[in-house]
């Protein structure tokens, strides 16, 4: 399958010729494929803003290409604008941007530009309010009544309403409660599933990236050291760790249990998988697995429930084995 | 990212027997500087001084190009008050005599020398601004004009609003980017359409520009209440003006150099 989405060689250089030069991407390879969900994590300053403002020709490349549907995107100046309504870029804490007086105003904002006719506004308007799960009556209120979780709604909404068939953003849950966590993140999935879109998931949060995408990049030092499934990704648990970046806090259960001689999956990353890995290595090898995660309690291993609380008790248990060593 | 190449506040770091000098010293040194470049009549004055801001650019370490490089927005001004002296000074020696213009000798000289103090003007103060970071001319502004509230100038809330809204420049520069660059990602366009069109285009970035900047001023109300701030009275600071024996000889050298430009300066030279 092409690439909906792709970088060949993508070098970006900040403030060249000056003393305050600094090179943010590095001749990076990147692609995203059609109604793919994938994520990008990096931490501060790897270079994965840089990345995603390239995407929709917010910046130029300093040198390489950008292709849209096989096509650069800084071709000419008209490629460049329509790039920027079929590639979405929802922004850090984009309930920054809003300045309409009203949601249904704030949300039509791009759609108008884009010079679609009234109707056409109307519909797309309502189908994003609907999918960010914003009430009818709230159309009409100003966006600067509304709460923290809602105003980043209506700012989401404001991107959707372009319908574009790539959609990036950069850490949509920062700052929220689990609760609006949560919501964000389904409203994006229904996105994702409703209209087939490609999305682009940028996050810090190892188990927020870990439990949504397909597929994870991963950017470090301005280059791209690390893709594939998330299973592929966080079986480079320390080299993840070397970058900062940490792994989701299952799969440090057990590279934590394989370093202690159990035979388990190390890839593992929600806690169905580890209940289906722990149950095959029981069943492997009972006496030994038994014997390191249940210590002395004696319990038929097929009784136990693998809850996460079991799990992590699992690994006090193991760390407590460690220290008597 | 143009706007982030703004240069503001101009500062130049380093670490020369300019920077290092008290910025009350710098700031009384320019006054003079000032006040002598007014003083000066003839070549030999003005010589003096060039003299003097050549040795203290050379001493600072400051490119003479980036000090060049500032003069560019007063090229239209200096180019205006050149032409106005030129024609319209009256003199005995006319040189050129041309419809209704008249080029006399003496405005020669007054337009070479008005352009020269303008600039040497320039340049005086941009090394002050260049060789002082905005917070330590604050505080030297401060401490200068402490016997100010004696007659109730709040001299020190001044000085405060002023180190606040110094600090907050490129802050608001940072946010001014990402809005635009927010809005360009929904299709906003700054760069064509009539001049009403462009004003227009400009709402979507100052609304959320004066949302944010409200918001940040009343975070930092909260955070200065919070930690018990109350204006200047019984505050103490970090770092502490204190004059050395550099500031003592170079107000001492500027004094000099006024009264020596001024004694020249009246008798023509």
């Amino acid at each position: 399958m092409d690439p909906i989405i792709e970088t060949k060689g993508l070098t970006h250089t900040y403030s060249a010729g000056t003393p305050f030069e600094h090179t943010a991407l590095d001749s990076v390879d990147f692609a995203a494929y059609p109604g793919e969900y994938l994520g990008v994590i990096g931490h501060t300053g790897s270079g994965k803003s840089t990345l995603i403002q390239h995407l929709n020709g917010l910046l130029k490349p300093t040198s390489g290409q950008v292709l849209f549907q096989g096509q650069d995107i800084w071709s000419d100046p008209k490629t460049t604008r329509r790039t920027r309504f079929q590639v979405g870029l929802v922004f850090q804490y984009p309930e920054y941007q809003l300045f309409e007086e009203t949601v249904y105003k704030d949300i039509s904002f791009g759609p108008r530009n884009m010079g679609l006719d009234e109707g056409e506004i109307d519909r797309r308007v309502r189908q994003a309010a609907y999918f960010v799960g914003l009430r009818d009556d709230q159309l009409d209120k100003s966006p600067f009544e509304l709460s923290g979780g809602q105003k980043r709604r209506v700012a989401i909404a404001g991107v959707i309403a372009m319908e574009p068939k790539v959609l990036i953003l950069d850490e949509p849950t920062a700052g929220l409660d689990p609760v609006g966590v949560e919501a964000i993140l389904s409203n994006i999935r229904d996105y994702h599933q409703a209209r087939g879109a490609t999305i682009i998931l940028v996050s810090h949060s190892m188990e927020e990236v870990a439990r949504t995408v397909d597929r994870l990049v991963v950017v470090n030092d301005a280059r791209i050291p690390l893709q594939g499934t998330p299973r592929e990704v966080f079986r480079h648990g320390e080299q993840l760790e070397a970058m900062g970046l940490g792994v989701p806090q299952m799969t440090r259960v057990f590279h934590r249990l394989r370093a202690l001689d159990v035979d388990v999956d190390p890839s593992v990353y929600t806690v169905e998988q580890a209940r289906a890995a722990i149950l095959d290595a029981l069943e492997r090898g009972p006496r030994k697995a038994e014997n390191r995660l249940c210590g002395e309690r004696k319990k038929e291993p097929a009784d136990m429930e693998f809850s996460a609380p079991v799990a992590e008790n699992g690994m006090e248990q193991a760390s407590s084995d460690e220290g008597v060593r | 990212m143009a706007l982030k190449d703004i240069t503001l506040g101009q500062y130049f770091p380093g670490n020369s027997v300019v920077h290092r000098l008290d910025p009350r010293t710098k700031l009384i040194a320019v006054m003079l500087y000032i006040v002598a470049l007014f003083l000066c009549e003839f070549f030999l004055t003005y010589a003096i001084l060039f003299l003097t801001l050549c040795a203290c650019i050379k001493l600072s370490g400051v490119p003479v190009k980036s000090i060049v490089r500032g003069m560019k927005p007063v090229v239209f001004i200096v180019v205006f008050t050149a032409l106005l002296n030129l024609f319209y000074t009256p003199g005995e020696h006319v040189l050129v005599k041309l419809w209704i213009f008249t080029i006399t000798l003496e405005g020669v000289f007054s337009a070479f020398f008005m352009v020269v103090r303008i600039l040497m003007l320039i340049s005086g103060t941009f090394l002050l601004t260049y060789t002082t970071s905005p917070i330590l001319l604050t505080d030297g502004l401060e401490s200068l004009m402490g016997p100010l509230k004696k007659v109730k100038v709040p001299v020190h809330e001044l000085a405060m609003m002023m180190s606040i809204a110094l600090r907050m420049i490129p802050t608001l520069i940072e946010e001014t980017d990402k809005i635009m660059s927010a809005q360009k990602a929904r299709g906003a366009d700054f760069e064509s359409g009539s001049l009403l069109q462009r004003a227009k285009a400009l709402i979507p970035i100052l609304v959320p520009l004066f949302i944010s900047a409200f918001r940040r001023a009343d975070e930092l109300a909260v955070a200065m209440e919070c930690r018990c701030y109350h204006g200047g009275e019984g505050r103490t600071r970090m770092r502490q003006l204190r004059y050395q024996a550099n500031d003592r000889r170079t107000i001492a050298a500027f004094l000099a150099l006024t009264v020596l430009v001024g004694v020249l300066g009246h008798f023509g030279l």
